[in-house]
């Protein structure tokens, strides 16, 4: 028979016992050395007293001195059926970044209490922490019942307290054991010291609890490590399924760019495989010859893992040096490396009371939430769903650290990339049917100051041209599309975002698109310019003081702003931000609206096709 | 269904070779010739299969290794198409220090470290793969998979980067180098249980078979050349060894187990740790993780 794994993480700290309960478990399951042993019993006769099994896991010298566990230490042990991986994690809090670490790869965690203490504030942090990390099996060992004189009313309490706090954290799966680290009661085998506990002993709860094992779900999920060509040109694509099962012919997307194939091969040593499945490593080829690099993800045709490049998700803060909002760190997730800034922190969370708090930055051992950018689309899901795709670090820049944990909740919606299906007509085909370059001419100037007016005699000389183009009018369009919105700041963001993503498709479309809107913010424009390839935004700034244009007040706009009939009027309650550096600036009160379209035409001609 | 233990360990022990792969610049395999050194070379056949691992392999030859090692070892590079490069000691060196005469402090820096350290120096390694499992010792129960070591190839064992999930950091500045270590979950009896498995071919010392010993500090020396200095009669014993270092300095033991299925049985019924010299006789337990500051595999 094959032995299965279970790794687990222990939590607790020295007074609990821990070191005692995990020397005890290495011991009674037959896992200590003779030579161990032997140590430990000479130790024993020199100071007089019962052989210390917390010796056992005792580890680095800095530890030794202060007689405490500083640091995650990986112990193992077995039995007939199967074999653990114990991360043993400390209590205090300093050390909340190797609980998390800890946490990060186990199936269950067990969390020490002492039984003539009962629940401590650090049980709801460790049980917080279990749960963050998406432990949802969790062991309450009830230690030192030595010191109670085994009785059944203190165990009884203190297992009703947890079970409370276990729910309130959405935990689901709890046992809770009396046990005696000291004497072993309970340990490995019951007890006649607590006939009134019927329930397995821990080393049976470990032995039959359900390891999480791979990630659940039947759709394929393999990120890609790295492509290797073979000798006959093929692309072999080397990874670990994270989910799913593959066999040749299986339908397959690759992400994020969308195109389809199917698996060709699974590659072994002792030549081709059959089939492989989540948790193994392995080595494929497509049946096509596609574009496939590491950070890749090839998955099930049916039910693909999302795109996106702002998420909002819990991060956990492990370095000295604190959060620094907006600045650019690595982003580590699967087989992916980007760029990642994060906003300042929606709130942390005090672990020991579960408050949610206010802060403006994350410092060390903080739980916060906050919302990322990516410099590129991350392939992910959330962590509830995988581990492996939707956890990551932050990596300082410069210090080459690793400072954060991350999990993923969700996209933000403004950033989900539904369109991950793969276009097989391009834009510069597209294009080249028109014979013409694509372009977004952006028009900015306050009310009044004449993009309309330029707007129309420069499309009417694109006809003229033989040229496709279309206008987009920003007081036409808020009849339409946007005219759910209103002039607030955020309705004015969003107004631009819209009429951005419109140009954006149209100009995709191949045409050149005209967008004639106040938009008074220097962000909002380079929001849009940012969408766009480079090179196909032109900035047009229709330059009117702000005394002219109100001269002129074609819609008597002015008039009825100054009366205060209407808010948030640019120039009068609202701020203008004149582009910088526009790539053309016409200055209305020197140049007739003739000239002034007739320039941008040549703008446009001068670009070539 | 999760995966079966060794499936498991196999599968994390590939995934981490292929991380440091794509992500260094020019890694290297540490490779004694022993039976983790097998393990780990059949783990990057499996890893980087139809091409060969694509990276060097380093051997730290003392001058006063088996023979047999040495025969595997060339038979071994021979089989694969291996890139094998051998770190020594200068002559001058080798000639004045021998196991017999230097205490095992000098002998182990001078002929061992240094010239591990001055290869990895010379070669711009920035990632070398060992063997190393956490079981073997306690201060390596702590050691990160992915470990930084500086300039100097210094180890702090108070300041190591979190690792989290199957994600390791390395990053590495200029001079700084990982150490990396794909059998860290593995305990001794899963290397000779994945060994069994496989069918991995390891050096014939492993297993017992009659030999030439003395018996040396409490140690049963096997005499592998004529270097041994003159003293007691060579005896034939049935012995085999449990690991493998210079042949002067490592002790053999009784056994009968000629194969891998009667080492594992032994195995399973062993007695002793695997380092079992160091942990009786520092009673401190912190020599290992001295040595491995200072630069110690």
């Amino acid at each position: 028979m094959q032995r299965s794994l279970l790794r687990f993480i222990t939590c607790g700290s020295v007074d609990d016992g821990k070191s005692t309960l995990i020397g005890r478990l290495l011991h009674d399951s037959g896992s200590v050395a003779a030579d161990q042993l032997a140590l430990l019993k000479a130790e024993a006769a020199r100071t007089g007293s019962a052989p210390d099994l917390s010796l056992l896991v005792d580890g680095l010298a800095a530890e030794r001195e202060q007689g405490i566990t500083i640091d995650v230490a990986w112990r193992f042990f077995g039995t007939a059926s199967r074999s653990f991986i114990v991360a043993d994690c400390p209590g205090h809090e300093q050390y909340t970044r190797n609980m998390v670490t800890g946490a990060s790869t186990a199936d269950l965690a067990v969390l020490l209490v002492d039984a003539s203490v009962g629940l401590k504030e650090q049980t709801r942090r460790h049980a917080t922490l279990c749960r963050l990390l998406g432990i949802r099996t969790m062991i309450l060992a009830v230690n030192k019942m030595d010191l109670v004189g085994h009785a059944e009313a203190p165990f009884r309490a203190i297992a009703a307290a947890f079970a409370d706090l276990a729910a309130s954290l959405d935990i689901d799966d709890v046992s809770a054991v009396p046990v005696s680290g000291l004497s072993g009661a309970n340990v490995t085998e019951p007890s006649p010291l607590m006939p009134w506990f019927e329930g397995p002993s821990l080393l049976a709860l470990l032995e039959t609890a359900e390891p999480r094992g791979s990630e659940l779900g039947p759709s394929l999920r393999l990120p890609v490590q790295a492509v290797q060509r073979l000798p006959d040109g093929t692309r072999a694509l080397m990874g670990s399924i994270v989910a799913g099962t593959v066999r040749p012919g299986d339908a397959v997307r690759l992400l994020p760019s969308g195109k389809t194939s199917r698996i060709a091969r699974i590659l072994g040593s002792a030549g081709d495989r059959p089939s492989a499945r989540a948790g193994e490593a392995v080595t494929v080829t497509l049946a096509d010859t596609l574009d496939c690099s590491r950070g890749d993800v090839v998955a099930s045709t049916d039910a693909a893992p999302e795109i996106a490049d702002q998420f909002e998700a819990t991060i956990v803060w492990m370095d000295e040096a604190a959060l620094k909002v907006g600045r650019g760190y690595w982003l580590k997730l699967a087989t992916q490396t980007v760029t990642a800034t994060l906003r300042p922190p929606k709130h942390v969370l005090n672990v020991n009371t579960g408050e949610k708090l206010a802060a403006r930055t994350l410092a060390l051992n903080d739980i916060g939430v906050a919302e990322l950018a990516t410099d590129r689309p991350l392939v992910f899901e959330p962590y509830a769903q995988s581990r492996t795709l939707g956890g990551f670090v932050l990596i300082d820049k410069l210090s080459r650290r690793t400072v954060a944990a991350g999990m993923i909740h969700f996209a933000l919606r403004r950033a989900r990339n539904i369109a991950w299906q793969a276009l097989e007509v391009t834009r510069e085909a597209r294009a080249s049917l028109k014979q013409q370059r694509p372009a977004v001419l952006w028009f900015t100037g306050v009310s009044g100051s004449g993009k309309s007016t330029i707007a129309n005699l420069v499309e009417k000389k694109l006809l003229a041209l033989g040229q496709h183009s279309y206008l987009l009018d920003g007081d036409n369009i808020r009849h339409g599309l946007n005219r759910d919105l209103g002039f607030t700041e955020a309705d004015r963001i969003e107004n631009i975002r819209r009429v951005g993503e419109v140009a954006k498709l149209m100009a995709d479309a191949g045409l050149i698109v005209i967008a004639a809107l106040i938009s008074p913010f220097a962000a909002d424009r380079a929001m849009v310019r940012a969408l766009l390839p480079p090179g196909d935004f032109i900035e047009v700034f229709i330059d009117t003081p702000l005394a002219e244009a109100e001269r002129r007040d074609p819609k008597g706009l002015y008039a009825r702003a100054r009366a205060g009939a209407i808010r948030n009027f640019t120039g009068i309650d609202s701020p203008y931000e004149p582009p910088l550096n526009p790539e053309i600036h016409i200055i209305t009160t020197e140049e007739s609206a003739e000239a002034a379209a007739t320039r941008i035409v040549d703008y446009l001609l001068a670009r070539g096709r | 269904m999760a995966l079966a233990h060794l499936d498991a360990l196999e599968a994390e022990a590939i995934h981490l070779m292929r991380e440091v792969v794509a992500e260094c610049r020019r890694p290297v395999m540490l490779w004694s010739v022993g039976k983790d050194s097998a393990v780990m070379l059949h783990l990057a056949l499996k890893a980087f299969h139809p091409a060969p691992p694509p990276f060097p392999f380093l051997h730290v030859a003392s001058g006063w290794d088996f023979a047999d090692l040495i025969a595997h070892r060339d038979a071994t590079v021979a089989a694969h198409g291996l890139d094998l490069i051998i770190a020594s000691a200068p002559p001058e060196e080798r000639a004045a220090i021998t196991p017999f005469t230097a205490s095992s402090d000098v002998y182990a820096e001078t002929l061992l470290t240094n010239p591990l350290k001055a290869a990895l120096a010379e070669h711009g390694f920035d990632a070398a793969f060992g063997g190393g499992r956490r079981d073997e010792e306690r201060a390596r129960a702590k050691e990160r998979m992915v470990s930084l070591r500086s300039a100097s190839q210094h180890w702090d064992p108070k300041d190591q980067r979190p690792e989290l999930w199957n994600l390791y950091n390395l990053k590495c500045g200029p001079g700084e180098s990982c150490r990396v270590f794909p059998l860290s979950n593995w305990t001794e009896l899963d290397v000779w249980h994945y060994i069994a498995r496989e069918g991995i071919s390891i050096v014939p010392l492993y297993k017992a078979a009659l030999r030439p010993t003395v018996e040396r500090g409490g140690r049963l020396i096997v005499v592998d050349d004529d270097r041994m200095p003159p003293g007691e009669a060579p005896r034939l014993r049935m012995v085999r060894f449990r690991t493998l270092g210079c042949w002067p300095l490592t002790g053999a033991f009784p056994s009968e187990a000629a194969d891998i299925e009667a080492i594992i049985a032994e195995m399973a019924a062993a007695t002793t740790s695997e380092r079992a010299g160091r942990l009786i006789d520092d009673g401190a337990a912190a020599s290992m993780e001295a040595k491995k500051r200072a630069g110690y595999f």
